[in-house]
């Protein structure tokens, strides 16, 4: 079929009559309807109510969250680009920048996993090579429900199947990521995809820029009649009903993907490239709406022009399609032919699509008829803003008797670890990350994982090698527990935990992107939680000097009025300047002594809302106790230290204290290695599993140094045990061999994948 | 030394490929397009992984068809020397120029991971027992071959590399992907043409920390 076969005549498309229940049905609501009518001053058409609707939708508008995110600090001297672009831009030297973001596919991803993962990873990857950058790093933050419930093993599967199609097809490393487990996520699964980049500083392209009378190109895949309405479907709650919106999502081609990459960075080479936006949520509506209000100018397209795999599409399914691998982008007018021969090279559709325009219009015609026309400025600056009401709630600490009444014993102590290291939470995510390619590119020195990982080291963050000295570190955190009981001491920990796993990796914490995940935003307690995470998470990047540079917010994960836990991720990116001085968790030989960095003493630690209450006494929520506090002080000085240390060569292995404790992470520790420990003496329960913030395990064959730059630094440590042998040994009666606690770690996931039921 | 590096759209690993040729001591490699039909004078001929036409159809069909494919068998059957690599194995098998088949893993999954190999011929790039500890990264790398080419491959002493454990032992369990007689490379008769679905080239960087891959490449770069 030639292309003008698949085109409509104008005779076959009937809009239907616009009305407000027709709007209702797009997500509108009454006052928004009433706006749109007022700044038109007349009905809209089918195609522009279309535009409206998704461009007000939260998922473009941010209606909701835009007054609260104002608030984040976003400026520092090396950012380049905060938020506002495609993803956000930070000087790493030597000409280089990073670009970085994180974006959500959660909804898409319950109603059609292996799709909706796919997309999620290929739309942000787009929004990194669109500035400019090759992706050079791809992470993921993925959130289950509950592995009892009889979804969860067909969505696991689904999810990283599309993961792993998308991201080892298009040659980008996945180096690591987070998987969590709750049943608070069983309707609503959560996919957080985070790409990071590398560009010239010199050769960095933006949505802004555009001026009057330049050609608009369309190059990428063709479109179609897919995600129609899919930033509205991510804009509302799920009921029973949720699989029926299976034609909302997208599908992915990873393969054009490729090309449309390679592609556009050989044309960035070019000087050809005034703007360029990619067609993500709202399709071709966002991305010209984007560029013209960037550039305050408007757009002129015709529609018939635009490459098209459905025939009969009518204007309204073009503008809201949200078909995957497609970019739009502003030309300096006469650089067309030299565009059009790198896309025809490539195999890709290229189509000059229209002009800008000096009225501030976005207008379109097809099939000799105009069916849009309406001012540019209401549909970004016009999107309404709520102030949406929030109501606190506290959650109460664990009764001092609930500490008084633990047992602690080291056979105990010892049977809780065991249950806790093979946990969903904790187990090892082999089962996952061996299906993602990690190593392709060559650069990767750290990738996912503890033991016998593809890049042969564990670290806190990822690492990727950048030029013949440098590398990034990347990690991606949160502990949606602890945002629940404590929603501003949440965000601030999220902040915290990422600042220490990259110093625990040598990296200087650079800057974050941030992936706002919650339930339905008009229950005040949901508000609540949001507003309060994102206090929380602004004072702790502005005390950490570590600001945000991009970010997305995913609402109404809620099925049938219950929402999920408030999950807002960090991805954090560092820079080592001097990849020989990056650190792992890995104890090196036998007799390194093991200290705690950020603790001087065998003081009680805080279990509210821990891994061990949740685990081993199933206490979880309201009745899980509050959450650690945070002293941002402490953090920074600890980390800087910690960074001190490894600059000065003085320990062997670097691990922070999270999820589970000491007792937790020095068993990491030992398994990374292979090498096992002995702790000098019991000390209680509380001091093995207590989550008390700033604090990290180190290990290093020369203890006086240690001990005498922390005191000069006024840090406390402590030490704890010594390596050697090939057990875990609490005390005589308590020990597990490494072999043992291995097997228990690494079996849970992949007997429960490979299990029928 | 000319070595040509063919890249096919939805090719992904042809730079750490060149690396890997330049930390052996490579001076001249050329990446080549896929429509391109004239290599000139070549004197090594390497297909790197990825997913060429995004692995759709069949892993390599496609690419095999390429033009630049003529030359490249032209060549081959004159002694220039190919080695192909992942996809680029799947392409070499899918272009006639190496027997068998390569199927979906046994457990229908991406598998990227550390493996052994062993080196069982008795000729060629290296010596026979010798191991070495190379990634594989592939969904569709389960060799299968029916009785009589298995047959003409150990006649012809054209079994490359077996996947192994750490103690050299090929066994179920050292088998990655189901892999017929766990195997993960081979040559064609005159040892000119080698294909294997690892990842020699990700074991040969500093920053790789394991660089076991190394002597293989040096060996390779010898030949020529």
């Amino acid at each position: 079929m030639t292309q003008n076969a698949l085109k409509s005549s104008a005779a076959t498309i009937h809009e239907p009559e616009v009305t407000f229940e027709l709007a209702k049905g797009y997500g509108l609501s009454r006052e928004e309807y009433d706006l749109i009518l007022n700044r038109l001053e007349r009905t809209p058409t089918h195609t522009e109510i279309g535009i409206f609707s998704v461009m007000w939708s939260e998922h473009c508008s941010y209606k909701t969250s835009r007054m609260h995110l104002k608030t984040l600090p976003t400026k520092a001297p090396w950012v380049i680009q905060g938020p506002g672009e495609n993803a956000g831009v930070i000087d790493i030297g030597d000409n280089q920048a990073a670009i970085f973001k994180m974006e959500s596919h959660n909804h898409p991803s319950y109603i059609e996993p292996y799709q909706g993962a796919a997309t999620g990873v290929g739309g942000i990857m787009r929004d990194v090579f669109t500035m400019g950058a090759r992706p050079i790093a791809n992470l993921n933050a993925l959130r289950f429900g509950d592995p009892s419930h009889p979804k969860t093993r067909h969505l696991i599967n689904g999810v990283v199947a599309g993961i792993a199609g998308y991201g080892n097809c298009m040659g980008v490393p996945t180096v690591g990521g987070e998987t969590q487990f709750d049943s608070s996520y069983n309707g609503n699964i959560l996919v957080n995809a985070m790409t990071v980049g590398i560009a010239e500083q010199d050769k960095i392209f933006y949505a802004r820029g555009a001026s009057v009378g330049q050609p608009v190109v369309y190059v990428g895949s063709k479109t179609g009649r897919d995600g129609i309405h899919g930033a509205t479907m991510a804009s509302a709650e799920f009921d029973d009903g949720a699989e029926a919106k299976r034609p909302t999502v997208q599908v992915g081609d990873p393969f054009t993907e490729k090309l449309l990459l390679e592609a556009c960075l050989e044309l960035m080479q070019k000087d050809a490239i005034v703007s360029i936006q990619d067609m993500g949520a709202a399709g071709l509506t966002s991305s010209s709406v984007e560029i013209a209000d960037k550039g305050e100018i408007g757009v002129h397209l015709n529609l018939d022009l635009v490459p098209q795999r459905e025939p009969n599409m009518s204007p309204y399914e073009v503008m809201l399609s949200e078909s995957q691998e497609r970019m739009l982008m502003i030309l300096k007018p006469g650089h067309e032919d030299v565009a059009r021969a790198i896309f025809e090279k490539w195999d890709l559709d290229f189509a000059v699509i229209g002009e800008t325009i000096t009225e501030r219009n976005l207008v379109l015609d097809m099939h000799g008829r105009q069916w849009c026309n309406i001012p540019v400025p209401p549909l970004v600056d016009d999107a309404p803003i709520y102030d949406r009401p929030h109501t606190a709630y506290d959650v109460a600490d664990l009764d001092p008797r609930f500490y008084d009444e633990l047992d602690n014993s080291s056979e105990h102590i010892l049977t809780a670890l065991k249950q806790m290291m093979s946990c969903p939470d904790m187990a090892s995510k082999r089962w996952i990350w061996e299906q993602y390619d990690g190593l392709v590119m060559g650069q990767t020195k750290a990738s996912a994982g503890i033991t016998k990982t593809q890049a042969g080291c564990a670290s806190d963050a990822a690492i990727v090698k950048v030029n013949d000295k440098k590398a990034l570190a990347m990690s991606s955190d949160c502990n949606p527990h602890y945002c629940f009981a404590n929603p501003f001491e949440g965000g601030k920990q999220i902040v915290a935990e990422s600042y220490r796993n990259l110093c625990a990796s040598g990296a200087t914490p650079k800057a974050v992107t941030n992936n706002l995940n919650f339930g339905n935003p008009e229950r005040p307690e949901i508000m609540h939680q949001f507003v309060k995470c994102i206090e929380g998470m602004g004072e702790a990047c502005r005390e950490l000097g570590y600001p945000v540079i991009s970010g997305n917010v995913s609402l109404y994960n809620e099925t049938n009025g219950t929402g999920i836990l408030p999950t807002p991720v960090i991805g954090g990116v560092g820079l080592i300047n001097d990849l020989s001085q990056s650190m792992d968790m890995a104890f090196k030989s036998e007799g390194e002594a093991i200290f705690v960095v950020g603790q001087s003493d065998a003081a009680k630690g805080h279990l509210g809302q821990s891994l061990y209450v949740r685990e081993y006494h199933h206490l979880k929520g309201e009745e899980g106790g509050n959450t650690p506090s945070v002293d941002l002080a402490k953090e920074k000085v600890h980390g800087q230290f910690i960074l001190k240390l490894i600059q000065q060569a003085m320990i062997s292995s670097c691990h922070d204290v999270s999820d589970g404790g000491i007792l937790c992470a020095v068993a990491e520790m030992m398994l990374s290695s292979g090498i096992g420990l002995k702790l000098i003496e019991p000390h209680d329960l509380s001091f093995y599993f207590g989550e008390s913030q700033a604090r990290y395990l180190v290990s290093t064959n020369d203890p006086q140094s240690l001990i005498k730059l922390a005191k000069s630094e006024n840090v406390p440590v402590m030490q704890i045990g010594s390596t050697g042998g090939s057990n875990l040994t609490l005390s005589d009666e308590a020990k597990i061999s490494l072999n043992e606690l291995s097997a228990l770690h690494e079996n849970w996931l992949h007997d429960y994948m490979t299990s029928l039921s | 030394m000319n070595i040509s590096l063919i890249t096919f759209p939805g090719t992904n690993r042809e730079h750490d490929m060149a690396m890997a040729l330049k930390q052996a001591g490579a001076t001249n490699v050329n990446m080549v397009w896929h429509k391109e039909t004239d290599l000139g004078k070549t004197d090594l001929i390497v297909l790197p992984g990825g997913f060429s036409h995004g692995d759709y159809l069949r892993c390599g069909a496609m690419a095999a068809n390429s033009p630049i494919m003529k030359d490249v068998i032209a060549q081959s059957k004159k002694g220039v020397r190919v080695f192909g690599v992942c996809n680029g194995f799947q392409i070499l098998i899918e272009a006639g120029l190496l027997p068998g088949a390569l199927l979906h893993n046994n457990s229908l999954k991406f598998i990227c991971k550390n493996v052994h190999l062993k080196y069982v011929a008795q000729g060629g790039y290296m010596k026979p027992d010798e191991m070495i500890h190379v990634p594989i990264a592939h969904g569709e790398g389960n060799y299968f071959a029916n009785d009589a080419i298995l047959k003409q491959l150990e006649d012809n002493d054209s079994i490359a590399f077996k996947y192994c454990n750490d103690n050299g032992i090929c066994d179920d369990a050292a088998n990655p992907n189901g892999s017929v007689a766990n195997i993960a490379g081979i040559y064609n008769k005159d040892k000119t043409i080698l294909g294997m679905m690892p990842h020699p080239e990700n074991a040969t960087q500093d920053h790789q920390i394991n660089t076991s891959a190394r002597p293989f490449f040096t060996s390779l770069l010898n030949s020529l």
